[in-house]
């Protein structure tokens, strides 16, 4: 081979070596803008808290008292607010959510479950604010008619069920956010339990187990991380849900025991006294509300995604 | 009583439990639709897509302003927030290395899940803020921010699903790493990546918390992007929250018209997948 053409290979392949640095360089430019984001995000969220959070300190997370006018912030009502009513839906969703995954993952024929878990997939598309202005119409009234009543009349001696039935308040919340946290379990569920290898069903099956106790002492064992992962998913979604907890929550900045009682959560006085808050001291606060919430969903998120990806290697790795 | 019979019991007793979970949990989204189009067909006329809201008390009246300025928005965060996730994900799929790579995706995927409401609060603080006035430009970047994380992820997913025979074969012909994406993995996996950003644009579309403080809302036609502008999911809200049944009933219409066009896009797009996907395996 000449000089000249060996020269010329070389020069065009690194021409081509430098078309795919530049296609990975800009692609990782434009990959990095997520990362760029967030710290924006966390850095813009804690500037704009600084006044609030010299203030108050690390105490603005159990102060009890939101009073704008005298400019004293607490968080503690809208932390209480979005921690009950996020853990009451669970309370609903976990149970009514698993249950339906069971039934699509291993009772239903397949052509039902697709079709299903089609509808279950549709219902986490409906935008929140038409879930929020269904559940004003509906939801409320049979709260206040004929739910609250009947647990009053069932549980009233708790101070959890006594006081005025408004319809709206921590409990209404609850009910609304379960329905739309039961997507994210059935959905995610569904997909750990059809994860659970074949020969653990017919292992159980042989040793002369009826279909629930394979089912339930068997693969819902063996798919409890992937399980874990979809509740965490939805508590997360549960915690940071605004628009539907805003239109029913009754919006109320103090403490409640009871469940028929009006609240508040973080996501629902941001969306309320955001766009109308003056001044430093209450902007910084709500931003600083904003903070605490997203730290939170953060934590859970990831924990959520790691455990979802630790049952996804197990799976694979079982498989090979 | 036989310790087999009770066993049989609870077998039969839980597992009709577990149908009438699904039962349960499936029919809501019927209760949905059901209710939404009767209320909203009742209220629904011509005059919704053309005319401007009224005060209340005064019948008549729509919402044509929200749905120019949402078109608006959800367009200018598309224009923004597709090209960057698609890139992103182009990188995700081909280029990355195995530390960055888990990085990316992973706060990828931590952005998608950060509440809507606190995007809207970095919105605020990066646009809001410095122009001194709430803007439709402010609330379509927070849209695009949304839309950024998902249809990176979308376009990874798709563009891994490529056989890998495919980018052996263009670059054993000596094509450089560029061409083979550009001309060869990004044209056979465009379908899912289109299909699924279509997907992202409807979700966000629906969006309300991330419009509240930054493109607040307006009774008035959009004045270009740097005046505040309606939204149609800002319009639900704010009328359905009101105690006019007048507003009601154009909340009403708003919501079946949104919902209508958020399923018919997600029914459109999963029938879309479903059938290329099983070409593909064909």
């Amino acid at each position: 081979m000449s000089a000249t053409a060996t020269a010329s290979v070389l020069t065009r392949r690194s021409s081509t070596v430098k078309g795919d640095e530049i296609a990975h360089l800009v692609t990782l430019a434009f990959g990095a803008t997520v990362v760029l984001i967030t710290v924006l995000l966390v850095w813009n969220l804690w500037g704009a808290s600084a006044a609030s959070r010299s203030k108050f300190g690390i105490g603005f997370l159990w102060g009890t008292n939101w009073d704008p006018n005298a400019a004293d912030f607490g968080a503690l009502p809208f932390i209480y607010g979005t921690v009950m009513t996020s853990l009451m839906a669970l309370a609903i969703s976990v149970p009514l959510g698993v249950g339906a995954a069971i039934f699509l993952a291993e009772m239903a024929p397949p052509g039902l479950s697709s079709a299903c878990t089609f509808l279950v997939e549709l219902l986490a598309a409906v935008p929140s604010v038409i879930y929020g202005m269904l559940a004003i119409f509906t939801v409320v009234p049979m709260m206040r008619e004929y739910i609250e009543p009947a647990l009053k009349g069932a549980f009233g001696y708790l101070p959890q069920f006594q006081g005025p039935m408004l319809g709206v308040g921590y409990l209404t919340a609850a009910v609304v956010l379960a329905i739309m946290t039961f997507p994210y379990i059935i959905a995610i569920s569904r997909e750990a339990l059809l994860d659970v290898p074949h020969d653990q069903r017919e292992a159980a099956l042989a040793l002369g187990a009826t279909r629930w106790e394979t089912t339930f002492k068997v693969v819902v064992p063996y798919a409890r991380l992937g399980i874990l992962g979809s509740i965490f998913l939805g508590l997360a979604r549960a915690l940071g849900e605004t628009m539907a907890i805003t239109m029913v929550i009754g919006n109320d900045s103090t403490l409640h025991a009871s469940w028929f009682a009006p609240g508040y959560t973080i996501a629902a006085v941001l969306a309320n006294e955001f766009a109308e808050a003056t001044g430093k001291m209450y902007t910084g606060a709500l931003v600083e509300l904003g903070l605490v919430l997203f730290l939170v969903t953060i934590v859970i998120n990831a924990l959520a995604r790691l455990l979802v990806l630790a049952t996804t290697r197990k799976g694979s790795a079982k498989a090979a | 009583m036989n310790r087999l019979t009770f066993r049989k019991i609870v077998n039969n007793v839980m597992l009709t439990a577990t149908g009438l979970c699904t039962l349960l949990t499936v029919s809501i989204l019927f209760v949905i639709l059901g209710y939404l189009i009767y209320n909203g067909g009742k209220s629904l006329d011509w005059g919704f897509f053309t005319k401007l809201p009224l005060p209340p008390g005064e019948d008549g009246g729509g919402m044509a302003n929200a749905i120019v300025g949402s078109a608006e928005m959800v367009g200018l965060a598309a224009l923004i927030g597709l090209p960057i996730g698609f890139l992103g994900g182009l990188y995700l799929a081909e280029f990355s290395g195995k530390f960055l790579g888990f990085a990316i995706r992973y706060t990828a995927d931590l952005l998608n899940g950060v509440p809507s409401i606190v995007i809207g609060i970095f919105a605020w603080a990066l646009v809001v803020v410095p122009m001194h006035s709430f803007s439709a430009l402010a609330g379509a970047i927070a849209l695009a921010i949304m839309l950024i994380p998902i249809s990176m992820r979308t376009t990874e997913q798709f563009l891994s699903t490529v056989p890998n025979a495919l980018r052996e074969g263009a670059l054993a012909l000596g094509a450089p790493k560029w061409k083979v994406l550009a001309t060869v993995i990004v044209p056979a996996a465009m379908k899912g990546i289109l299909t699924g950003m279509i997907l992202g644009v409807a979700r966000v579309a629906g969006e309300t918390a991330p419009l509240l403080f930054t493109a607040l809302n307006n009774q008035f036609w959009p004045r270009g992007i740097a005046q505040p502008a309606a939204s149609l999911p800002v319009m639900i809200y704010t009328h359905a929250i009101a105690p006019y049944d007048d507003w009601h009933r154009q909340a009403w219409a708003a919501g079946l018209v949104l919902l209508a066009m958020v399923l018919a896009t997600n029914i459109a797009a999963r029938w879309i997948l479903s059938r290329g996907i099983s070409v593909q395996k064909g």
